[in-house]
């Protein structure tokens, strides 16, 4: 059966130990919140690109700051047309690096890729068993155990939050705290950018947006600032009407009162 | 005939079913079943659908009172039971604090569902290892607004103390929207 699916239902983590226990080989495309290629040689990862960055080794050595952008630049310019592997020898003759250099540089970005899919909780992939790197890219092979357990503890912590903050539907107000000064108070930029959003008007799914974060992204910074005390969850304003007219028989606001007196007067008698 | 409903809520072995059952004119319709995990085996028996108990106000008024199965494998219930109901109570087990963060996590998930008024009931305050009402409002990390409320499910006082003091704040939160 076509290994092919939706992350809603299994997740990296599974689709990795998957590959990893039966030792496949083949590509698998992920198609999330950007697009992934990651290949695999008989359970081992051996490359994987995304289309968020320039996945050529001139990218990978420039983000790992081995070249410097004018090397880049003129990498680009003059020596586009040449593939990874006859790039990364011109590189090592010419003293620019070493081989292990462009290894590590590899297997590092080879992670990251995969890495960024742990948060991923919707995407479709589906696993291609014929498809290889592709031609002229340098394959970096790597066991996929460290991927997994790393893989493993991110879901755990994601469960864990999904608990504490089970909706992005609420809103966050800062918590009346006299003398407290949040100028005193080490954030994260991340946090602060969140906390630039916060306004009992604003969903969390708002702040999400404004800030550009996944879901996992804002709820660790949501909870981190419950945590410290900073904001709390509250029903974003317009939010549906306290008491909802149809959880009354009566659409009547005075009939409703009514109502709710009698109950009290029933109650106090039992 | 008019009929309203009020939910109660709460982690696990939080009391629910003797809370409805102290006040319920009928036996309450409950659909515990012996439970079969060894970690849960704190009670004999635990609901798995709902409680369902009834007090008439009058000839024309009927209050139902429905309690949540307190496992999170039954948390499909939850949205179902929810549904229209005038107010929800969270029970919490004062001499569990483990179940704590669970009973925040449901506080919010019943918030999220219907933005009803609410109080929080600290159950088993009558028990030697409860906790202080006060350290459990910390832990819970409620609002100083949030109703919370001492109470003993099987005393028929506390019972009705809890279940006015939600009344009332239902009657403040008509209020306020009229205004």
């Amino acid at each position: 059966m076509a290994l092919k699916g939706n992350l809603r239902d299994f997740t990296v983590t599974q689709l990795l130990n998957l590959i990893n226990l039966a030792r496949k080989s083949g590509t698998l495309v992920v198609e999330g919140p950007s697009n992934v290629r990651a290949s695999f040689r008989e359970g081992k990862l051996v490359y994987a690109e995304s289309d968020e960055e320039d996945a050529s080794l001139a990218g990978i050595l420039q983000r790992n700051k081995k070249i410097g952008a004018n090397q880049y630049r003129l990498i680009k310019e003059r020596a586009n047309h040449m593939g990874d592997k006859e790039l990364g020898l011109l590189l090592i003759n010419a003293g620019y690096v070493t081989q292990d250099d462009i290894f590590a540089s590899l297997q590092q970005y080879f992670s990251d890729v995969i890495r960024r899919m742990f948060s991923w909780v919707e995407g479709l992939f589906h696993f291609e068993p014929e498809m290889m790197p592709p031609r002229g890219r340098i394959a970096a092979r790597m066991d996929l155990e460290n991927l997994i357990i790393e893989g493993s503890r991110q879901l755990q912590e994601r469960e864990y939050l999904q608990e504490e903050i089970p909706s992005l539907e609420m809103a966050l107000k800062f918590t009346d705290r006299p003398g407290a000064n949040l100028r005193d108070v080490k954030l994260t930029p991340e946090e602060w950018r969140v906390v630039s959003y916060v306004n009992p008007k604003n969903s969390i799914q708002m702040l999400a947006r404004a800030s550009k974060m996944s879901e996992v992204e804002i709820r660790k910074v949501v909870y981190s600032l419950l945590q410290a005390g900073l904001v709390e969850m509250v029903r974003p304003v317009g939010m549906t009407l306290p008491v909802a007219s149809r959880v009354f028989p009566t659409a009547n606001r005075e009939e409703q009162a009514s109502l709710v007196n009698r109950l009290i007067t029933r109650i106090r008698s039992i | 005939m008019q009929t309203v409903k009020i939910v109660v809520t709460g982690p696990f072995n939080a009391g629910k079913t003797e809370f409805i059952r102290s006040v319920s004119e009928i036996d309450v319709v409950s659909t515990e079943r012996k439970i079969s995990s060894i970690a849960e085996q704190v009670k004999e028996a635990t609901t798995v659908a709902m409680d369902f108990g009834r007090i008439t106000v009058d000839d024309d008024l009927i209050l139902y009172l429905f309690g949540t199965p307190g496992q999170k494998r039954f948390e499909f219930m939850w949205e179902i039971l929810s549904e229209g109901m005038l107010g929800f109570i969270v029970m919490v087990d004062s001499t569990r604090p483990e179940t704590f963060r669970e009973a925040r996590s449901i506080l919010q998930t019943f918030r999220a569902y219907a933005p009803t008024p609410y109080v929080v009931a600290a159950n088993k305050q009558d028990c030697k290892d409860a906790w202080e009402i006060d350290d459990m409002r910390v832990a819970l990390r409620l609002d100083p607004k949030v109703k919370f409320l001492p109470c003993v499910a099987t005393k028929k006082n506390m019972v009705k103390t809890v279940l006015l003091e939600l009344l009332y704040s239902i009657l403040t939160e008509m209020e306020i929207s009229q205004n």
